[in-house]
């Protein structure tokens, strides 16, 4: 389902982003390719949510560049999508919700609703494809904004740490639902600092501290072999046991 | 009479449905609920499209439009007055004294307590909704549509005001309608004229009707509301 017109890769150059003076993203250099899964990993506060809005877009650089490989801003905006913390939905069905994405994204009418049963289908809501948006737990709220992103069928996908505010069993679902966008080839760049995690999902990792980008490494060189004095005393500070 | 003698009176004419206590009712509904319809289709798309516009100017827009919920009904009135007399502008159209004038007269004054109360109410909802819209790729005017559909029950609130103001006021009405019997007199222009006059029992029951209609038409829309809370959270 992914068009032929690929986005990736993705290159930071010295990718710079303040308020007043003040630097929550300190040049970022990076090439993030298609296929591994790429965690940005760092405490609160590091830049992680901050760095993802300014890869999708949301935030504009302060200075420094983000260079897609397609030139063309709608095409590069149509293949990717982002699921954020809390799900914010419309005050409509379910099914009506992912029927409004598939609309802005400009897909043919005739499409729209097979698309979006197809997408709640993959996260096993389809038996509240009816039921009001806002009123779903939280965690079927998450999933269905997962189903939103599936029918769109972007090449790259976005995550801020979409299971921060869940449950473990909700997480395990959602966890679940990022693994089978991961094996039907959608890029993933997730933002977490749940380091059990990282494991579970992650094929790389990009660790963050205040704003820079310290290490980045496979996930199992970085849980093993941490380079940096920086990811060092994250992992050990959240790993206190090892 | 006495005080109690003309409320007792009044009351009457409110439970035998007196026939020109009907006519006057009817006729003020009918100006406030059309200046409604018309103040709500321009007030609710302007709101938004303030809410979410980023122009040079904006702040000076919005402390006036606020400022323009305070506007004196008398001085719409004069204003639409000289629109609408015969030397005016829009004479040729002779609406001069007739409802259709008591209707734009409304429009006018309540149009910017509607747009104020929805850009603010669009706003707020906007800082909830901006990230995802914007991810999604709605953008403008698409933007802004789904914003108001999404709290349509919240600026029934914007819309309730409007009603308010309309069914209350007297000043513009008056100057604009003449408050001429059978034609353009309103409850608030007749209770004003019978107080004046002394008639006190017609005056005292259209103040009742007057009052009950505004409760009565904010239990609807409070039901609706909490109705529409419950269904879509």
């Amino acid at each position: 389902m992914i068009a032929t017109g690929r986005i990736l890769p993705l290159v930071l150059r010295d990718a710079c982003f303040g308020v007043g003076g003040r630097a929550i993203i300190d040049r970022v250099s990076a090439e993030i390719g298609a296929g591994p899964s790429t965690i940005i990993l760092g405490a609160n506060g590091a830049g992680k949510s901050v760095l993802m809005r300014l890869m999708h877009g949301l935030l504009s650089l302060t200075s420094g560049e983000i260079a897609w490989s397609d030139p063309d801003p709608e095409r590069r905006r149509r293949q990717q999508a982002m699921v954020f913390q809390r799900p914010v939905l419309l005050r409509r069905g379910a099914l009506a919700n992912i029927v409004y994405a598939l609309k802005v994204a400009r897909v043919p009418r005739a499409e729209r609703e097979r698309l979006a049963v197809e997408a709640l289908e993959g996260v096993g809501l389809l038996h509240l494809a009816q039921r009001p948006a806002r009123v779903l737990s939280g965690g079927e709220q998450q999933r269905l904004a997962l189903a939103r992103a599936w029918a769109l069928h972007p090449e790259v996908l976005f995550l801020d740490e979409p299971t921060a505010s869940l449950d473990p069993s909700a997480t395990r679902e959602i966890e679940r639902v990022i693994q089978a966008f991961d094996a039907a080839g959608t890029k993933i760049i997730m933002a977490t600092h749940n380091l059990g995690q990282v494991r579970r999902l992650g094929d790389e990792v990009l660790f963050i501290h205040r704003g820079r980008l310290v290490e980045r490494a496979p996930v199992n060189d970085f849980f093993s072999r941490p380079v940096s004095p920086e990811a060092a005393a994250f992992l050990k500070g959240e790993l206190p046991w090892k | 009479m006495g005080l109690l003698d003309s409320l007792a009176e009044g009351l009457w004419l409110v439970a035998t449905l007196d026939l020109r206590l009907q006519e006057i009712v009817a006729l003020s509904l009918g100006v406030s609920l059309s200046a409604v319809v018309f103040a709500t289709l321009l007030g609710l798309p302007l709101g938004a499209a303030i809410a979410i516009a980023r122009f040079p100017g904006r702040r000076g827009i919005v402390v006036l439009l606020n400022a323009l919920m305070g506007l004196p009904p008398v001085v719409v009135g004069l204003f639409v007055y000289l629109m609408l007399s015969r030397a005016g502008p829009l004479g040729s159209f002779g609406l001069l004294f007739t409802p259709p004038a008591m209707v734009v007269a409304q429009a006018i004054l309540i149009l910017p307590i509607i747009a104020a109360l929805c850009r603010q109410a669009v706003e707020d909802a906007w800082i909830e909704y901006e990230e995802q819209l914007r991810s999604l790729g709605a953008r403008g005017i698409g933007a802004a549509l789904t914003l108001v559909w999404d709290i349509r029950f919240s600026l029934l609130t914007a819309v309730l005001a409007g009603l308010g103001r309309a069914s209350a006021e007297v000043g513009a009405v008056m100057i604009v309608g003449g408050n001429i019997d059978g034609v353009t007199r309103v409850m608030t222009t007749t209770i004003a004229l019978e107080t004046s006059k002394g008639d006190l029992p017609l005056a005292l029951s259209l103040g009742v009707v007057l009052i009950l209609l505004v409760i009565a038409l904010n239990a609807v829309a409070q039901s609706v509301k909490d109705a529409a809370q419950r269904r879509y959270g």
